[in-house]
């Protein structure tokens, strides 16, 4: 059950964030804090199909995360789900077609190495 | 070129703090008020009605506008390991509000994740595609 749940949030986060990723890129740079250019692009967002679908895969994320911490500890759930840092980084790459030079691919490396020292 | 890397290092700067708050806060209350067993599908929906939850809840939803706002100027792959401070976050504040212990292997983590947020946040600029994509 835990690593199921675990599975779950792994690649349902991945997928949300992704198409988050892509359905702000699309939106533009938010440059104006104002509530009424907030409440605009909220209400942009909203039909944007890349955004609703982020916000699905994150609810599916959202319950099995809930049904992760009904089984396990806080201090395992973050730490175990941190392997969408190797996913993100490498659908960051290939498909979002960021430039993650060593740079990156080393800071994604110590975070990991960072993580599991935390959940050992 | 050098002045637009640096305004978004700035604004990043500005904004990370706050996703990086509303996250850690949000997962501490959903932890606290979490029942011990969800056995069916509506368990789920009821607890959301639990006091800390539902904070826990505004303040997922706060973190994720937050961080849809920052994946507006900032690439997804220099987002996730700055933001991963969080798990540094998450660990002093179980030391600090319900009194866990930090192992010295703990403190090791931790000092990595900082050494690889600082490495991509400082050394990197915060948006590398070309906007051409972005409008396809």
């Amino acid at each position: 059950m835990k690593w199921i749940a675990i599975a779950i949030v792994v690649s349902a986060t991945a997928a949300a964030d992704v198409l988050q990723a892509i359905g702000m890129r699309r939106q533009g740079e938010i440059r104006d804090f104002r509530p009424g250019a907030l409440g605009r692009v909220l209400a942009a967002l909203a039909r944007n199909r890349f955004v609703i679908g982020a916000v699905a895969c994150m609810a599916v994320s959202f319950f099995a995360f809930m049904g992760l911490l009904s089984v396990s500890e806080l201090s395992f759930a973050v730490p175990a789900t941190a392997i969408t840092y190797v996913l993100e980084t490498a659908l960051s790459r290939y498909v979002l077609k960021e430039r993650v030079n060593w740079l990156r691919w080393a800071g994604a490396s110590l975070v990991i190495c960072g993580v599991a020292l935390i959940s050992l | 070129m050098r002045g637009e890397i640096a305004r978004l290092r700035v604004k990043t700067w500005l904004c990370l703090p706050l996703v990086m708050a509303s996250h850690v806060a949000g997962n501490f209350c959903m932890k606290r008020g979490m029942p011990s067993e969800l056995a069916f599908p509506l368990d789920y929906i009821t607890a959301l009605f639990r006091p800390w939850l539902g904070v826990g809840v505004l303040l997922l939803i706060a973190w994720m506008l937050l961080r849809m706002a920052l994946l507006s100027w900032a690439d997804l792959s220099y987002v996730l390991p700055v933001t991963a401070v969080e798990y540094a976050l998450v660990a002093l504040a179980g030391r600090q509000y319900l009194h866990e212990t930090i192992t010295t292997r703990r403190w090791a983590g931790i000092a990595l994740i900082v050494a690889g947020a600082a490495l991509v946040s400082a050394a990197t600029a915060p948006q590398t595609y070309r906007k051409a994509e972005a409008g396809r």
